[in-house]
């Protein structure tokens, strides 16, 4: 697979504030890369030194080869940028912006024309093209901003937070659309909305007060998947224990465990049977993913959160 | 590249009622003063006539009207470009340009041309009005050229000074304030007679109005016209330089 963007060791400082420490970030061919933080975590700001908005403190970016501070002209035509607040001219209308925003990309004569009405149609714009920007909603006026960021048809395409502010039929005709461009396109994407990732991303970096904590490319994901059962007294956790699929028992209250086991055998009906034979008077089974929500919360909320939990396991015990 | 970023803030710039009105109120006013000193002409020529070397047409309307033009638009040009670069910076719709593969030297010659081809259109619409006497009369066309020239210099300069004022503010009002303030200063040096011949020679040359004043008399001197450009290529280069820093320090 071929790098189209190549991020090392990026830092950004304002002032005395380091807002991104050192993130380094690849996106390769076919890629929807999900940047994912809580607010403030510096996603905004990495994302604009990937587009060239902000110059970086340290740190190299490449795009497509082409460094982007010694040949930002080059690296830029194969950028698309949706910043945060889509950069639309509102006394413009659709069709007179987005034609605008050709010519800055080097698209020439009758071609302009011919990306204007396929950006359109790509994003949904045909009903609105002549309309003025500042008369549309905020939902079109988002995807005036994706029109404007895809008509050069570049290789990698950048959004910040694509569905804030969207009500839920917007957000998801976004990620529908998200989706379409990544068959195309790649994509990253920023946003701290979980299930957005988990709907539309392929691959995951969680963003922590200014650094990379979670890279799926590097960090092991656990390759665990867990049950969460619920029986009518506490149980001897041996027995279950001597399971070969069965890796970790965990007590979360009364009669109450998180049963986590290898991903590709589920012990879940042995684990009934054996409810059956011992009494244990079985009143939940539910598998759920160990996914990427346990260790997003787990990673940016730090060591205070699983300790309070298991404060409370303990009062409840 | 520059230039449909120069096409497109003339259009947006036609686009707001501002253009529009600014365009009519100056033209109004040129227009009074225009016909009230062809008026004054017409009822002194007897006597100017009987000089030896009278003041023709030329001299008597049009740089007169060359200067007050100037002037007004002392006040008006930084009506103009308040908007160029402090609202982009406000709106965050200067990372549409800053994203695309455009340089930050295009992106502020861009913004500079698009006034200037307005402050063209206004003009050579001013310069109708001279032109309407070319039935009834000979022009002296050479001072019409240069006084129109010099005209054009002068806002060139004034723009320049005018975008740079905007590129260090979010907010169209305080650059408008302050450009207005700074040209105005510029404007006034002439006039200040305190200090020692040094200073006041020092002065002289800083000034805009002692440049203009020998264009509008029809006299082309490199002095004056380089005066114009210099000052216009400081207050660009100034602007690029700023926006650049702005993406170095955030």
């Amino acid at each position: 697979m071929s790098e189209l963007l190549k991020a090392t060791s990026l830092t950004r400082y304002y002032g005395d504030y380091r807002a991104v420490d050192n993130v380094s970030i690849t996106l390769n061919a076919g890629d929807i890369l999900g940047l994912l933080g809580p607010n403030g975590a510096g996603k905004t700001t990495t994302m604009s030194m990937l587009t060239g908005n902000l110059a970086p403190s340290h740190g190299d970016i490449l795009i497509k080869g082409c460094d982007l501070a010694d040949e930002p002209k080059k690296a830029k035509q194969s950028l698309g940028y949706l910043p945060e607040q889509p950069p639309v001219y509102r006394d413009l209308t659709v069709n007179e912006y987005l034609r605008y925003t050709a010519r800055l990309r080097n698209i020439r004569g009758k071609a302009i024309t011919l990306a204007v009405s396929k950006a359109c149609d790509r994003t949904g714009l045909d009903q609105v093209s002549r309309r003025l920007i500042g008369n549309l909603s905020k939902g079109y006026q988002q995807r005036v901003g994706i029109a404007q960021a895809i008509i050069h048809e570049p290789d990698v395409i950048i959004l910040d937070e694509p569905t804030v502010g969207l009500d839920p039929i917007q957000i998801r005709e976004i990620r529908d659309l998200i989706l379409e461009l990544g068959t195309r396109h790649s994509v990253i994407l920023s946003t701290h909305i979980l299930p957005e990732v988990q709907a539309v991303c392929n691959r995951v970096n969680i963003l922590h007060q200014g650094r990379i904590v979670y890279d799926d490319a590097n960090t092991e994901t656990p390759e665990h998947k867990q049950l969460i059962v619920q029986f009518g007294r506490d149980i001897d956790v041996h027995s279950l224990l001597e399971l070969s699929s069965i890796s970790n028992v965990i007590r979360q209250d009364k009669g109450r465990y998180v049963i986590q086991h290898h991903s590709d055998s589920s012990p879940a009906s042995t684990i009934a049977s054996m409810a059956v034979e011992n009494q244990w008077g079985l009143m939940e089974l539910t598998p759920s993913e160990m996914g990427l929500e346990h260790i997003f919360i787990s990673l940016t909320q730090g060591e205070e959160q699983d300790d309070s939990r298991d404060q409370n396991a303990e009062q409840a015990a | 590249m520059i230039t449909p970023i120069a096409l497109l803030e003339l259009r947006r710039m036609m686009l707001s009622p501002l253009a529009w009105v600014i365009l009519a109120l100056i033209q109004f006013l040129t227009a009074l003063q225009f016909l009230n000193s062809v008026e004054e002409f017409m009822l002194n020529q007897p006597r100017l006539s009987a000089l030896e070397n009278p003041p023709g047409v030329s001299d008597w309307v049009i740089a007169p009207l060359f200067a007050d033009v100037a002037f007004m638009l002392l006040m008006v040009v930084p009506v103009i470009s308040m908007r160029s670069l402090s609202v982009e910076q406000r709106d965050k719709t200067l990372s549409l340009l800053m994203s695309s593969p455009v340089s930050m030297t295009e992106i502020v010659l861009g913004k500079y041309l698009g006034m200037l081809l307005f402050l063209a259109i206004m003009v050579g619409m001013i310069c109708l009005m001279p032109l309407a006497l070319m039935p009834g009369t000979t022009l002296d066309s050479g001072k019409l050229i240069t006084g129109s020239i010099g005209l054009f210099l002068m806002l060139s300069a004034f723009t320049a000074a005018g975008l740079f004022i905007s590129s260090l503010t979010r907010s169209p009002a305080v650059a408008a304030v302050a450009s207005f303030f700074l040209l105005f200063a510029l404007w006034l040096m002439f006039w200040i007679n305190s200090g020692g011949e040094h200073i006041r020679q020092l002065v002289e040359h800083l000034s805009l109005l002692h440049h203009f004043v020998p264009l509008l008399k029809g006299s082309i001197n490199t002095a004056d016209v380089t005066y114009f450009i210099v000052f216009a290529t400081t207050f660009i280069v100034l602007t690029i330089r700023r926006m650049d820093a702005q993406r170095l320090q955030g």
